[in-house]
């Protein structure tokens, strides 16, 4: 009996094995009809003595997509395409070893005429160790004929994680469908578990960083001490791990570098960085250059004392990653146009946050109605706060004292 | 056998019109509409999953080698199917908008989903009514009141009396413009009946021509003008507003461009910030179903009497709605109460 042709072994093997080759698109065309007209000739043997093998082989000839950066394996192919010089080679695997598939290659013509009569009967034990390649396609654009029959996959899928968005980004794919669930996936999750994620959050995580499962162990525990280390508590780390998923894959150098810088710029004490930066961990990701920008934007530009920048950074810590252009915006606005002294906005931070049009809006509002008064000591004050968290119907009611459809139709004129 | 989602959106077909504020590109806009219809569309429950035929190894030990594996077949759901490996339903709506406008601008804005409709509605001769808001005394480069001033001048001598002068002369230069455009030969009976009713409209490609211009509050240095025009940009009406300071011996800025009307779509039906959701947009479609359909059908689009009555009876309820009175509603109001397309030639005053 003869065995067909390459199979797919990229579920079952482990990364460096990669004993799934990729033949030429040319080639994958050609065997793909010589497979075809095998089939046509030769099909009983294989399907019938095994039950479990209901499923015809097909190999499509698709474009490579995720796999194309394998591993060089020595390639057990020969590519010889021409129909009377194909060998053969009967390779018989034991069905037991899943692990290693080797890739069979093709048969001569002449040994048709030896090959016994697919009516034979065979002994248990040869009907055992019959091995029908899996249907798979050797590449594919997506990762939906993978997911059924992938360990990785499934589980990551019941995880919750948005497969979908993954393959699309590059490489990331094959990267997933190569994974040793047991080996690789199995013990960071354990480890995630263990620093305190939850299991509803795990998902997004790794929708979000996917290459947490290729970080090595080791690392990713001499990361979490050293976090431990610097005195952020357990419960913290696992906050922050959640909040800014690339956290962990951020080497030790760097993540000191960071703390140290914002705990030197900012002149805080170490309580109070280690506050800023679990409500916001991205300040540990990302490139110092913006954060330093925006500091002295906030120093120069706006002018703002030194403890005012202190105070408005740990009140709202977004404004050190926002988007400069926006927060000059709102604060021209809110400074120039509405008047509000420095003080007062150091006191509520949280206008720096806001949208603009939002606050434009409502403060042409008031002006229009006459109750734009944001001084403390006047009467009818309006804290900014007020004025901007408040949803538009408990905006309009308390402190507008108008009513909605009026704030709307105030809108249309603007 | 539809699903929910294809019915949703089916009903999500059509124009509606839009507030945008100032500020904002049209293209942001866009965006926030059709992220808000995905969404409303991917929160329908997904096709159910196809079940897979999968054989289950039902064996005393392990199932390895041993001789009486006995495989049972079940059918399970394939996970091939489950929506975090299939994606969402829908990835785009097609959302155009119509006659854009600029980030400097604010007002009306046509939007939808309308295969095919809103190039009809772009390309026919709809007008759309402005407010222009200018301040004499200054002049910049691209005639806005936020860029670079090139010169500054005195506008004492101006008077509301010079002012309407010099809109009726830029009317009366427009009125040629839009007869010459709509190569009819007025020697003729019937050209002489459409203009008479105000239907004259330009054919073809035509630079953007006014067919109404008036000005409603007049308060050195600001004042405000009433603008009805075909195949205009925005640019082009900051640039009027300049040229009406050149005419008065002075300078002028535009301070504000709002539009109050593009074409069947008026301020009272447009939606603001907070109704760009889905189920605020579908009743907006379902109102302006009509509308839609007469576009598509004709092609050309010409106002007809009985959307002007519905539209004057709106207007009537918010007049009486509006608790303070303050000028600037009231002109809000006065704006959308033309109810013809008729050129405005009467309703300026003292014209000589």
């Amino acid at each position: 009996m003869h065995l067909c042709r390459r199979c797919v072994s990229v579920l079952l093997s482990r990364p460096l094995l990669s004993a799934a080759l990729q033949p030429s698109t040319h080639t994958l065309h050609q065997r793909s009809h010589h497979i075809l007209l095998q089939h046509s000739r030769v099909q009983p043997p294989v399907h019938s003595l095994t039950q479990r093998h209901s499923r015809e082989t097909w190999t499509p000839c698709g474009r490579r997509n995720l796999t194309d950066h394998q591993a060089a394996s020595p390639d057990v192919y020969n590519n010889k395409t021409d129909l009377a010089e194909r060998e053969v080679e009967k390779h018989i695997v034991p069905f037991e070893n899943l692990n290693v598939h080797q890739i069979s290659n093709q048969e001569s013509l002449s040994d048709i005429v030896v090959r016994p009569s697919p009516l034979q009967e065979i002994s248990e034990e040869e009907a055992v160790q019959i091995q029908v390649p899996s249907a798979l396609p050797p590449d594919s654009f997506t990762l939906k004929p993978y997911v059924d029959k992938s360990e990785t996959l499934s589980k990551l899928v019941q995880l919750g994680v948005n497969l979908w968005e993954l393959e699309r980004r590059p490489n990331v794919g094959s990267m997933l469908v190569r994974l040793d669930f047991h080996a690789d996936v199995a013990p960071k999750l354990l480890f995630l578990k263990d620093l305190g994620v939850e299991e509803s959050k795990l998902g997004k995580l790794l929708t979000k960083n996917p290459f947490i499962l290729t970080e090595s162990l080791d690392n990713l525990e001499a990361r979490v001490s050293y976090l431990k280390a610097k005195k952020f508590s357990q419960q913290s780390v696992a906050v922050m791990v959640s909040k800014a998923p690339y956290l962990l894959n951020f080497s030790v150098e760097r993540l000191d570098n960071r703390l140290g810088f914002f705990q030197q710029q900012l002149g805080l004490s170490a309580e109070k960085t280690r506050n800023v930066v679990t409500r916001l961990p991205k300040l540990l990701c990302g490139s110092l250059e913006p954060i330093k920008e925006n500091l002295k934007v906030c120093e120069l530009e706006f002018g703002f004392r030194g403890n005012e920048i202190q105070h408005i950074v740990t009140a709202v810590p977004k404004v050190l990653v926002a988007n400069k252009r926006k927060l000059t915006q709102i604060f021209d606005f809110v400074h120039n146009t509405m008047d509000v002294p420095h003080s007062l906005i150091a006191k509520f931070p949280q206008v720096l946050n806001a949208k603009f049009l939002r606050i434009k809006e409502r403060h042409l509002f008031l002006e229009y109605l006459g109750r734009a008064q944001y001084q403390p000591s006047q009467p009818n004050y309006i804290s900014l706060d007020r004025l901007v968290f408040l949803p538009d119907d408990m905006f309009c009611s308390d402190v507008a004292l108008a009513t909605l459809e009026d704030f709307e139709r105030f809108q249309k004129t603007l | 056998m539809t699903t929910q989602a294809a019915r949703l959106f089916r009903r999500m077909d059509g124009l509606f019109a839009v507030y945008k504020p100032q500020g904002v590109h049209w293209k942001l806009i866009r965006d926030t509409i059709e992220s808000n219809l995905l969404k409303e569309l991917n929160s329908c429950p997904p096709p159910a999953p196809q079940l897979a035929v999968k054989f289950q190894l039902l064996s005393s030990g392990e199932n390895n080698g041993s001789k009486d594996l006995i495989l049972s077949p079940s059918m399970l759901p394939s996970l091939a199917d489950h929506p975090l490996v299939t994606g969402p339903q829908f990835h785009k709506v097609h959302v155009g908008v119509g006659h854009r406008l600029d980030a400097f601008s604010s007002g009306v804005l046509g939007v939808g989903k309308g295969n095919g409709v809103l190039e009809h509605l772009c390309g026919s001769h709809v007008t759309r009514d402005y407010t222009l808001e200018g301040e004499f005394g200054r002049a910049t480069n691209d005639f806005s009141h936020t860029t670079r001033v090139i010169e500054k001048s005195t506008y004492d001598h101006v008077t509301q009396d010079k002012l309407e002068r010099v809109l009726a002369m830029i009317q009366g230069a427009n009125q040629k413009a839009l007869i010459m455009y709509s190569q009819m030969d007025l020697r003729t009976q019937e050209a002489y009946e459409l203009a008479v009713k105000g239907l004259l409209y330009p054919h073809g490609k035509s630079p953007p021509i006014l067919t109404g211009l008036r000005c409603i509050h007049f308060n050195p240095p600001h004042f405000t003008l009433e603008v009805r025009c075909v195949n205009e940009t925005q640019k082009y009406l900051r640039k009027l507003i300049h040229e009406v300071g050149l005419e008065l011996r002075t300078s002028a800025v535009c301070s504000g461009v709002r539009r109050t009307r593009d074409g069947p779509f008026k301020a009272e039906n447009a939606l603001t910030r907070q109704h760009w959701t889905a189920d605020c947009i579908i009743q907006a479609i379902a109102h302006f179903r009509k509308t839609t359909r007469k576009i598509r059908k004709s092609g050309m689009y010409r106002q007809t009497a009985g959307q002007l009555n519905s539209s004057a009876k709106v207007q009537e309820q918010i007049r009486s709605q509006i608790g303070q009175s303050d000028q600037i509603s009231q002109e809000h109001v006065e704006l959308t109460s033309p109810t013809s397309d008729r050129i405005v030639d009467g309703v300026t005053p003292g014209t000589g």
